[in-house]
């Protein structure tokens, strides 16, 4: 579910977020998209795990 | 156009090129204000000089952060400054997860990896953390350590070394001239006395910094020649990638052409040090860029990810090494 940008937290519904998509293909998420937390995120070489302390962990690469 | 700057090539190509003597600030000046017509020789006499002077080997590297986020500094540029509205939130990496790191770097064929801490200096309980690190990954990787974890005091200097860390990173980040509008937390002499110590010490220096942060072509070539001065083993070199929430957020991304006019240009300062290519690469350049530059200067990348952003899949970097008959720089050798 998809409610919030996972750039920068605001509703993903708002308009703007043209440049989030193209900031987001070299960032991992910092924003949890379903609650809008802030997410402790690492990157490793190959990889990230970015964690929301209410819905737990996204991975990608 | 002077007559000056159509002359630095040919120049270059006596002074550099056949002497191995470095540019002065004033040729790099004139490089850096070459016009775009004369990119291409520039960058295949930086190229020429690589070859001639460090051979064909490119040094691969992994870098990791094992402490993220809340720096008490204020560089300007970083989203891990705990004085910015950045959305990066502090996290430490434990032991288990930076070996696995360390492996993930070995397996793309790289032979260095650098442990990296968002801190002003190291305190005991990160001091305590890297040696654990260290020692976990010695026991599993065959990979050299090096550690970037800011200013170092004499006794945290002699216990780095002894822990096998063979190079230190520490940037000068930019001209000494404009480094006051980039930190004020600290300042550029503290970074050099840190370098100092590091090669007093015996470890390889390694020391770079990041253009685009606003500063004019004097004072990019006054930070190369600083550089030049410093003669460091290795020289990152980073364009910068625009943070959200930091006080360069909003700057544009340097041009392609003056990047690459760059690496060219730090190259024919430092026509043997090892210059790699860093973060902000994939946004100035695109996918040309890691092409452009390899044939343009630069003997060393960062593959895979960066500390808070993602580069290029690693196995892109490893492939076009191939496609570009440059072999990875083996372990233990010296470039």
């Amino acid at each position: 579910m998809t409610l919030f940008c996972d750039r920068c937290g605001r509703p993903a519904a708002d308009p703007g977020h043209e440049r989030c998509a193209r900031g987001r293909e070299l960032e991992p998420p910092r924003y949890c998209p379903e609650c809008a937390r802030r997410m402790v995120v690492q990157v490793t070489p190959v990889g990230w795990v970015a964690r929301c302390s209410r819905h737990g962990e996204l991975t990608g690469s | 156009m002077t007559t000056t700057q159509s002359a630095v090539l040919s120049i270059a190509r006596t002074q550099v090129l056949e002497n191995g003597e470095g540019l002065s600030e004033q040729q790099v000046l004139d490089v850096l204000r070459l016009p775009d017509s004369e990119l291409d020789e520039l960058l295949a006499l930086a190229h020429e000089v690589r070859m001639r002077w460090c051979g064909p080997e490119v040094e691969v590297e992994g870098i990791i952060s094992l402490k993220t986020g809340g720096c008490p500094e204020d560089c300007h540029f970083c989203s891990q400054s705990g004085l910015f509205e950045s959305p990066v939130r502090s996290a430490w990496l434990d032991v288990p997860m930076l070996v696995e790191a360390a492996k993930q770097t070995a397996k793309t064929g790289a032979t260095e990896f650098c442990i990296v801490a968002a801190v002003r200096g190291p305190d005991a309980r990160l001091m305590s953390q890297v040696a654990a690190g260290i020692a976990a990954i010695k026991d599993e990787v065959d990979i050299n350590i090096a550690c970037s974890l800011g200013m170092l005091t004499p006794e945290q200097v002699t216990e780095l070394a002894a822990m096998g860390v063979h190079r230190y990173n520490h940037n000068l980040e930019t001209a000494r001239s404009h480094f006051p509008n980039v930190v004020t937390t600290h300042t550029w002499e503290e970074r050099w006395e840190t370098l100092r110590l590091v090669r007093e010490a015996g470890m390889e220096v390694c020391c770079g910094g990041i253009v685009g942060m606003g500063e004019t072509l004097e004072q990019r070539a006054e930070f190369a020649a600083q550089l030049a001065s410093l003669t460091p083993d290795e020289v990152p070199l980073n364009f910068l990638n625009p943070r959200p929430g930091t006080p360069f957020g909003d700057l544009e991304p340097m041009p392609g052409p003056d990047a690459l006019r760059t690496v060219a240009a730090f190259r024919l300062a430092m026509p043997r040090t090892v210059l790699r290519f860093a973060g902000g690469r994939e946004i100035t350049l695109g996918d040309l860029g890691a092409r452009q530059g390899l044939l343009g200067g630069i003997n060393a990348v960062i593959v895979g990810n960066y500390l808070t952003t993602l580069g290029r899949p690693a196995e892109s970097d490893i492939d076009l090494l191939g496609e570009l008959e440059m072999p990875l720089k083996a372990l233990n050798d010296t470039l």
